[in-house]
């Protein structure tokens, strides 16, 4: 029952993915297409989560929680860079 | 009892891929940014939570160890999703939106966001009370 689970996640997050990056591509500004990037970090992590424990490992966590810090981070830089033209002051 | 689990796990993935994928959804079907910003921000967030209580709730069952990585990635995403949000909204109004095309401010003529270096000494001098002899 959780195989037929995880490959029903699996295939949602992948779809997910693939809108994010419709969205990426075919946005029309650039405050969207900061949007569908972060979506695509969050989904990653889920992905990454989800292979781990189908694999039964522990070393995706913390492959996941780099993925999240980088995700925020350059969310961030984007957004005050757009908002700025500079990153720090 | 390991039917339980196994019921309990299968739910939460089968939740979470369902909200992951409303949430990706909801980014292209949205027309407009503000209310575009509500799918990924919430419902994906969401599905990240659902996916990592599945995970922890697996290793402790099946796997026969506790794991608590997952909730720490599941307190970082919490943390951070509303401050990107708050980002990407301020970039929206920024580029997207003047004084005149933004809703009203309340008392104020406009939104302090949109403040020029002129009303931003007058705000401060409005602020700080009048030096005492």
């Amino acid at each position: 029952m959780i195989e037929s689970a995880a490959t029903f996640a699996f295939a949602c997050f992948a779809l997910a993915m693939l809108m994010n990056l419709w969205k990426v591509v075919t946005a029309p500004d650039v405050a969207v297409r900061i949007l569908a990037l972060d979506t695509m970090f969050i989904n990653a992590i889920a992905l990454m989560v989800l292979y781990g424990m189908a694999l039964g490992t522990e070393i995706f966590f913390e492959a996941a929680m780099i993925i999240a810090m980088l995700g925020f981070v350059s969310t961030v830089a984007y957004a005050r860079f757009i908002l700025r033209g500079n990153i720090i002051e | 009892m390991e039917t339980l689990f196994e019921v309990l796990v299968a739910a939460f993935l089968v939740t979470a891929g369902i909200f992951g994928i409303v949430g990706s959804y909801g980014l292209i079907k949205l027309n407009d940014q503000m209310s575009r910003l509500h799918a990924p921000t919430k419902a994906t967030t969401l599905g990240v939570g659902g996916v990592l209580l599945a995970s922890m709730l697996h290793a402790a069952a099946f796997e026969k160890y506790l794991s608590y990585h997952e909730l720490m990635i599941t307190l970082f995403l919490f943390l951070t999703a509303p401050i990107t949000a708050n980002f990407i909204a301020k970039v929206h109004i920024h580029r997207q939106e003047t004084r005149d095309t933004m809703p009203e401010a309340g008392g104020d003529d406009h939104w302090a966001t949109h403040d020029t270096p002129e009303d931003e000494e007058r705000r401060h001098a409005e602020q700080t009370p009048p030096a005492e002899d």
